[in-house]
């Protein structure tokens, strides 16, 4: 009998209270009770709506019978068949706009909680089982892999299951890329993360961290070892930043930064090496999952007050609906239609030996207007004459995307970039180096978890078919 | 790991070791550097390659004993290993085209600048040296300097042994007396290179320096390195752990760059005192 109620179940969360001052992860996640009610709410639609709207096509009717059939581990054994990282993309997917958004029970009422069940199976299936060693026959053929976030991840592990020999190689001292470094801990655990790249390391893939390519080895080098291919997954590159006056004071941090600080060096720690400014008035710039991230570290490492600032309206806030949501709940402050022209420092005119002298006061802003729509169909938003306004703060953070890294491209020949900088690639992942595929933020410059995971098996399956006759 | 292979004191604050790191040690090139953290959980800090030897896999640090982290380091002895060793980061020291060169090092600096002066020794340029110190008891590295330089020049802030005052004394007297360089290389403190730049200014000799900003990844990802140049009157951000760490001098923003250097210096201050304490602690109950 199909459970009818027009809500999902809701997902526990921490009270905004406790998470003011945590980095414990605020979604706590369904119990195995609310799991199976929430499993009756799907209707098994024949023509499967919602798996055509994920990037990586989880047969997602199919695993939710399992768990209306108290199936967890079956349930988990459907979904890891298309995902590399259930624990992960149901944490982090932007479900609303992929499997969700298509939802039948959406269409009068909310439709089925497709992450937090994902995100439910997977954490079953972490909690009660052991990675298993796997004794895959091996080919004879060795795979590269550049980067372990979750492109890199993903092609490792379906080439480890094919058989092949993947090593993946790691620029910092910690697997897991924008995992480890960018996403926080109060929403995925580095526990969660660890325990993905074990599962890998149980595959039969090694992992070298501090290796960067394009430096401590090259492209070229892995071919020389005896790698037949290579898949670079670098990920997103150099900060933007938006060039206006200021940006050079002391409390002004890319969100790459200020999040590598907290998250990847664990500056939240009072035990931490690495510092971090404990700013009391933060302003975020930007409207995107990072920017989210960055303010309510930023709350949680202390400050009394945190604006995003947004130059459009809340409309177009592209972050996941519910990191927006737990934003507000947590009182942070969303200035929108709002766009900064200056960064305001502090100057002592008679004292050049002021200890203050260099670091952020304040922020100018103009408030803004949407016109009239852009070629991607966004109304463009326009300057408001008159409209300056100073925030004081002592800390901004810019969080507005990020540009290619130049270190694998200018020292690979043969491998073509588009004009931003991604590497270009042809529909199976293929760069225009013979043997060299590439996916993830390094092509499409920043973007999803699950898009660069799914980048990540086309991959696989490209250079499988690419090495199996060779 | 990253085994300890080799440790000297250069003088009280300044310290010399070899690490066991293959990979970096068959690509490190002169200006170039890596990135280490000494235990699992302590801070990522850059350090400028001040030697590699491909054929026993050793890379050379130098290093000067000014906060925590750099306490520790000193601290590690032959046989020690460390968490973490990456590289080598950052571009090499431009040296095509350069038959007659300057080298100016400031303290610490020396370690960096040593390594270029011997790539341009070896490339066959005629290599004209000057290195400063603030007294008698911080020189390092003069012999080295001596045999790779045509021309040395040392100087002490107090006069306690070679010339008195500081680099741009020497700096100025060869090029007043006509001395013709076709590059300048200066390595040395914020203020050091900023003062070299402006007295070399006027004689229109291109200038090198090497920035060392406060840094975390050291590929390109964090920004936290980036420094400002003025290139025909706009201001440009770059990045030193990937545009750099060298820099065309007359271009660097250096007051702006020495403001960012004090980001952090209250903990740092602080993390230096808990560690100097955390030792005494550790010698007394030893004793």
């Amino acid at each position: 009998m199909a459970n009818m109620s027009p809500k999902k179940n809701k997902m526990p969360t921490l009270s905004p209270e406790q998470r003011r001052t945590s980095f414990d992860e605020v979604a706590t996640g369904y119990t195995e009770e609310m799991a199976i009610d929430e499993a009756l709410r799907c209707l098994g639609c024949r023509n499967m709506p919602c798996v055509s709207a994920c990037p990586v096509n989880i047969r997602i009717p199919e695993f939710i019978a399992k768990i209306r059939e108290c199936d967890f581990e079956g349930a988990y054994e459907i979904i890891s068949q298309s995902s590399s990282l259930p624990a992960v993309c149901g944490r982090v997917c932007p479900q609303e706009t992929q499997c969700e958004s298509k939802c039948v029970r959406g269409i009068k009422g909310e439709p089925v909680g497709i992450g937090r069940l994902e995100r439910f199976v997977a954490d079953w299936h972490n909690k009660n089982t052991q990675p298993v060693l796997n004794n895959i026959p091996k080919n004879g053929k060795k795979v590269a892999v550049v980067g372990s976030g979750p492109a890199g991840l993903a092609c490792a592990g379906d080439l480890a299951r094919l058989g092949y020999g993947v090593t993946v190689f790691e620029a910092l001292h910690t697997a897991g890329g924008v995992l480890v470094y960018g996403i926080p801990e109060f929403r995925l655990p580095k526990s969660i993360v660890g325990r993905e790249v074990e599962n890998l390391r149980a595959l039969g893939v090694e992992i070298e961290t501090n290796v960067v390519i394009g430096k401590t080895l090259t492209v070229d080098e892995l071919f020389e070892n005896g790698f037949g291919a290579v898949f670079i997954a670098s990920g997103a590159g150099l900060p933007n930043f938006m060039g206006i006056p200021g940006e050079s004071y002391k409390g002004v941090y890319s969100a790459n930064e200020f999040l590598t600080r907290s998250n990847l060096m664990k500056a939240y720690s009072p035990d931490s090496q690495t510092p971090i400014m404990r700013a009391e008035r933060v302003a975020v710039v930007g409207g995107g999952n990072v920017a989210m991230d960055a303010a309510r570290t930023a709350l949680r490492l202390g400050a009394k007050k945190v604006y995003i600032v947004y130059r459009r309206s809340m409309e177009e806030l592209p972050a996941r609906r519910e990191e927006v949501l737990h934003a507000i709940e947590e009182g942070i402050e969303f200035l929108i239609l709002t766009n900064p022209t200056e960064i305001l420092g502090y100057a002592n005119e008679s004292d050049s030996r002021d200890p203050k002298n260099g670091f952020v006061t304040g922020i100018k802003c103009v408030k803004m207007e949407l016109g009239e729509p852009d070629e991607r169909g966004r109304r463009r938003p326009v300057k408001i004459d008159g409209s300056e306004h100073i925030i004081p703060v002592d800390a901004v953070i810019m969080s507005i995307g990020t540009s290619p890294n130049p270190l694998i491209k200018s020292t690979t020949a043969g491998l073509d970039v588009n004009g931003h900088g991604g590497i270009i690639v042809g529909e199976d992942g293929a760069t225009t180096r013979e043997g060299v595929y590439a996916g993830g933020d390094a092509v499409t410059g920043a973007a999803t978890v699950i898009s660069a995971m799914g980048a990540g098996k086309l991959a696989a399956k490209s250079i499988h078919s690419y090495l199996k006759d060779k | 790991m990253y085994s300890i292979i080799y440790k000297k004191r250069l003088n009280d604050f300044v310290t010399e070791l070899h690490i066991h790191a293959p990979l970096v040690a068959k690509k490190a090139k002169a200006g170039q550097f890596i990135i280490l953290r000494v235990t699992e959980d302590a801070e990522r800090i850059p350090l400028t390659v001040a030697g590699a030897d491909a054929q026993t896999g050793a890379v050379s640090i130098i290093f000067q004993t000014v906060g925590a982290t750099t306490l520790a380091l000193s601290r590690l002895e032959v046989g020690d290993s460390l968490s973490d060793f990456v590289g080598p980061l950052g571009k090499p020291t431009e040296l095509d085209g350069v038959k007659r060169a300057l080298v100016v090092g400031g303290g610490v600096g020396c370690a960096i600048a040593l390594p270029i002066a011997r790539a341009l020794k070896e490339a066959g340029c005629r290599v004209i040296s000057v290195i400063g110190f603030r007294s008698r008891e911080l020189v390092i590295l003069e012999r080295e300097f001596s045999e790779i330089s045509d021309e040395l020049h040392i100087v002490t802030d107090d006069g306690s042994y070679g010339q008195r005052g500081n680099v741009c004394l020497p700096v100025e007297a060869l090029l007043s007396g006509g001395a013709v360089f076709d590059r300048v290389f200066a390595i040395g403190p914020l203020v050091m290179m900023k003062y070299t730049v402006l007295t070399v200014k006027p004689y229109e000799i291109p200038i090198t320096v090497s920035m060392n900003p406060i840094m975390i990844d050291g590929t390109g990802m964090c920004g936290g390195c980036r420094l400002s140049l003025i290139e025909d009157g706009r201001r440009v951000m770059k990045f030193a752990c990937v545009d750099g760490p060298d820099f065309d001098g007359y271009a660097v923003d250096f007051d702006e760059a020495a403001s960012r250097l004090g980001a952090y210096t209250d903990f740092e201050r602080h993390a230096y005192g808990e560690a100097c304490n955390l030792i005494k602690k550790g010698e007394a109950q030893n004793g």
